[in-house]
């Protein structure tokens, strides 16, 4: 075998190689969604976060606008403090609530941001004010049951 | 006193002192090599030609076992998450396991036993016919002009064969699921795009396949260049080629997932 079918054959090789590293990239991974490093960053307050994840979506009408950063807590009021690295080019006005969601019944969990009327817009580092902690399935079972107890008190006696 | 109660202290000892000896011989030989490695690299044409006889003879072997890999992770999947009721995953666990572990692992199995072993018989073959020798009377050094060129081969070929790995496992489980099982074809693909993530996922199973490729290279053209010029060494060679690295494949993936997938929960 000369030099040239050498070269032609591990051409090929090389180029398959690469044509299937960018099939993954693109079609199994999702590289178009934007990536971490780029929009600005929101934090939100929340009491419970409940199964909340970093790198959880963050989506605003079921669309993805952005990913949760971080989550940390605060050490003073035991609020739990997640940061959501928004996309750029989406802009939320400043009365905008920031919801904790499970998608499906046992699917992961997610924030649900819903816009509200006030026409100034929140920016890079500011603090989403108005917050809905993360349904806890024991809690609510156990209100539930409470409220049952409490419900006919005039049977008592 | 007599000498049976210590034979095995100096046995032990033995055993100690022989693997020392071999664990600085392969420090100085990888020493060696990383010291001609820039020379080899300019020498492309001696690179083609073992990218030729390891990676693209490997090809076939490669996509036909991850096109079956990814047929019965399909299968398999779809036994248990029908229980569940949510079969539309199947996209996502059959991508994840391919692209996190079996591409890089298994790839790197199939190579050892296809590609490694036939360097460790030819550099092993050259040794016990002297022609190493005669290169070294030429003031041809062999580590430039033998070694090196398969070394980095298996590092190039390895992650590129570990990509159409799970390429060809990913098309697998999809002519399985949608179209043998009848899954959704949007929801495989797109449940999949949403749970793997190209740096985590694809980035890093490609950074094991490089490391494994460091680690298979190494241990064969180390053998090759330090068997028993014999028949009988040669052999023996050849199959410690494969038994270290399918070990050395194995154990540096327990601590590179370890490593990386420790703190992605946190």
């Amino acid at each position: 075998m000369n030099r040239s079918k050498f070269d032609l054959a591990v051409g090929a090789f090389v180029a398959l190689g690469i044509i299937a590293l960018i099939f993954l990239a693109l079609k199994v991974g999702n590289l178009t969604g934007f990536d971490s490093g780029t929009g600005y960053v929101l934090e939100a307050r929340f009491d419970n976060i409940g199964g909340l994840k970093v790198r959880a979506p963050v989506k605003s009408a079921g669309v993805v606008v952005g990913r949760v950063e971080s989550i940390g807590l605060d050490g003073e009021t035991y609020e739990a403090v997640a940061r959501l690295r928004i996309s750029s080019s989406f802009r939320f006005s400043k009365d905008t609530i920031a919801v904790i969601l499970t998608s499906g019944l046992l699917g992961e969990q997610y924030i649900g941001l819903e816009v509200g009327g006030v026409p100034d817009y929140l920016s890079n580092g500011e603090r989403i004010t108005k917050t809905q902690s993360a349904m806890v399935l024991e809690k609510l079972i156990s209100q539930f049951l409470f409220n049952k107890a409490a419900e006919p008190p005039s049977q008592v006696k | 006193m007599s000498r049976a109660p210590l034979s095995w202290i100096e046995a032990l000892g033995a055993a100690v002192t022989t693997r020392l000896d071999r664990l600085g011989l392969a420090a100085r030989f990888v020493a060696a090599l990383f010291g001609v490695l820039g020379i080899a690299l300019l020498r492309a044409s001696l690179i083609i030609r073992e990218l030729y006889f390891s990676g693209v003879r490997s090809l076939s072997i490669v996509i036909v076992s991850g096109l079956f890999v990814g047929m019965v992770l399909a299968v398999q999947g779809y036994e248990v998450l029908q229980r569940y009721g949510s079969t539309e995953s199947l996209g996502v666990i059959v991508a994840l396991s391919l692209v996190r572990e079996l591409g890089p692992v298994v790839t790197a199995l199939l190579f050892a036993g296809r590609a490694s072993s036939a360097v460790t018989a030819e550099i092993g073959l050259m040794r016990a016919t002297d022609q190493l020798a005669a290169m070294d009377m030429m003031a041809v050094d062999p580590l430039a002009r033998v070694i090196a060129p398969r070394f980095i081969a298996a590092v190039i070929s390895l992650p590129l064969l570990a990509g159409l790995f799970s390429a060809a496992g990913i098309i697998g489980a999809w002519i399985i699921g949608v179209h043998l099982i009848g899954i959704d074809d949007g929801a495989f693909w797109s449940q999949m795009q949403a749970s793997v993530d190209v740096r985590i996922d694809i980035v890093n199973g490609m950074f094991k396949s490089v490391v494994f490729g460091v680690a298979v290279g190494l241990i064969s053209v180390f053998e090759g260049f330090f068997a028993p010029p014999t028949a009988e060494g040669v052999a023996s060679a050849t199959t410690r080629t494969v038994v270290t690295s399918s070990l050395a494949v194995l154990l540096l993936d327990f601590v590179l997932t370890v490593m990386m997938f420790r703190g992605l929960n946190g």
